[in-house]
């Protein structure tokens, strides 16, 4: 086939795309949002303690660690939105992880103002706090609904490197699942968040390199 | 490609001979400066004006379009290479500066695109091949194979879809 050949065909195909990427991600990751919610409430084989600290609603916005709390997931979850966006282009991405640094300084702020306004022997105690592992399960569960849309959605990208890319989409991901449990999880702690879902994202991350490194290939 | 996307065929249809002339001579010089001949360049030519066709939602309407269809050729160019065996550090920027540098390849017909057309469901085959080949437009093809516009349409998007995935498996 001539190239000449080629570019008919291309030009009879003019008319499928224009989509905005930005619109279709945000859509997907609601929708991910809601069936990660939907799968809590379908009484599934959920380990009973998460099933009861899902089953709890948060609400009291009032004291100032629970906003701390929620507002370093909001955060989290803009910034990984905007990365993932930008390592689904072709260019070759420049210091993806300086983007999070907003992040990493809201955190280190919050943990200084923790760590001050408690004696270090309390320290230990807000670390563990009361359930790290419900934390350590439900997070990833909550974020692998929203992982499938968001990866389903970046297939339509050009990454320069997939496997970032992937990356990304896991942390968005991440973040999604960890802003639906941050409404449910009663330790409020800058040091419990900073540590569990942290440690928590990490699996939802590599998950989403290697799962990017196969299917975001262009 | 702004005109393009406002339902401009003509515009189109430019733009994609304008990038298909820079392509070849950038395809030419990245094989030659990777040590191998320019038979493949057709390949990569049309590999790469594939890519940008499917992917052009990723172009940024308010950033120029240079550096973006520079970044897709650069991929497709590596990627090329690397499915070839070939695995040093390629860097385009250093020829990809004077698109005016044009090559003649009437001749060159690809035998390559079309032993992986060969490899399409007959139906979407078909119908790239009247519209590309035929130059008969998406209404025209419909009528004659006895479908809906609008799933001839669907029809070549997705051999279309087919066809870079084609690509990408292809090792030699």
């Amino acid at each position: 086939m001539k190239t000449d050949n080629l570019v008919e065909a291309l030009v009879a195909d003019r008319g499928s795309g224009g989509k905005s990427i930005p619109k279709v991600l945000a859509a997907a990751l609601a929708l991910g949002g809601l069936v990660s919610t939907a799968l809590f409430f379908l009484d599934l084989d959920v380990p009973q303690d998460v099933a009861q600290a899902m089953a709890t609603w948060r609400y009291d916005l009032a004291t100032w660690r629970f906003d701390l709390k929620v507002g370093m997931v909001l955060l989290a979850l803009v910034l990984a939105f905007r990365l993932c966006m930008e390592l689904s282009r072709p260019f070759p991405p420049v210091r993806p992880v300086r983007r999070l640094l907003p992040l990493a300084m809201v955190a280190a702020v919050a943990v200084a103002i923790e760590l001050t306004s408690f004696p270090s022997t309390a320290w230990a105690t807000r670390l563990v706090g009361s359930n790290s592992l419900v934390c350590l399960v439900a997070i990833p569960m909550l974020a692998l609904a929203p992982l499938a849309a968001v990866l389903w959605t970046l297939r339509s990208g050009a990454p320069a490197s997939p496997a970032l890319a992937g990356a990304a989409a896991g942390l968005l991901a991440a973040a999604t699942g960890a802003t639906l449990y941050a409404f449910h999880c009663i330790d409020d702690s800058p040091l419990f968040v900073v540590t569990w879902y942290v440690l928590a994202t990490i699996p939802v991350v590599v998950l989403g390199a290697i799962t990017g490194h196969r299917l975001l290939r262009w | 490609m702004r005109l393009a996307r406002q339902g401009n065929d003509e515009a189109y249809r430019r733009l994609l001979g304008h990038v298909s002339v820079w392509l070849r001579s950038v395809a030419r010089r990245g094989l030659t400066s990777a040590g191998r001949g320019t038979a493949d360049s057709e390949d990569i030519v049309q590999e790469t004006l594939l890519a940008m066709h499917l992917k052009r939602d990723t172009w940024d309407e308010t950033q120029p379009l240079e550096p973006w269809l520079r970044a897709i050729a650069r991929h497709k160019l590596v990627d090329h290479l690397r499915r070839c065996g070939f695995r040093d550090h390629v860097d385009i920027d250093d020829f990809a500066s004077s698109p005016e540098a044009a090559v003649d390849v009437d001749a060159s017909v690809t035998i390559d695109t079309r032993r992986l057309l060969a490899s399409l469901p007959e139906r979407q085959r078909r119908i790239v091949e009247e519209i590309s080949l035929e130059g008969r437009r998406a209404a025209d093809v419909a009528a004659r194979m006895g479908m809906n516009e609008s799933a001839v349409r669907v029809s070549l998007h997705r051999a279309l879809k087919a066809l870079a995935a084609l690509y990408r498996s292809d090792r030699r």
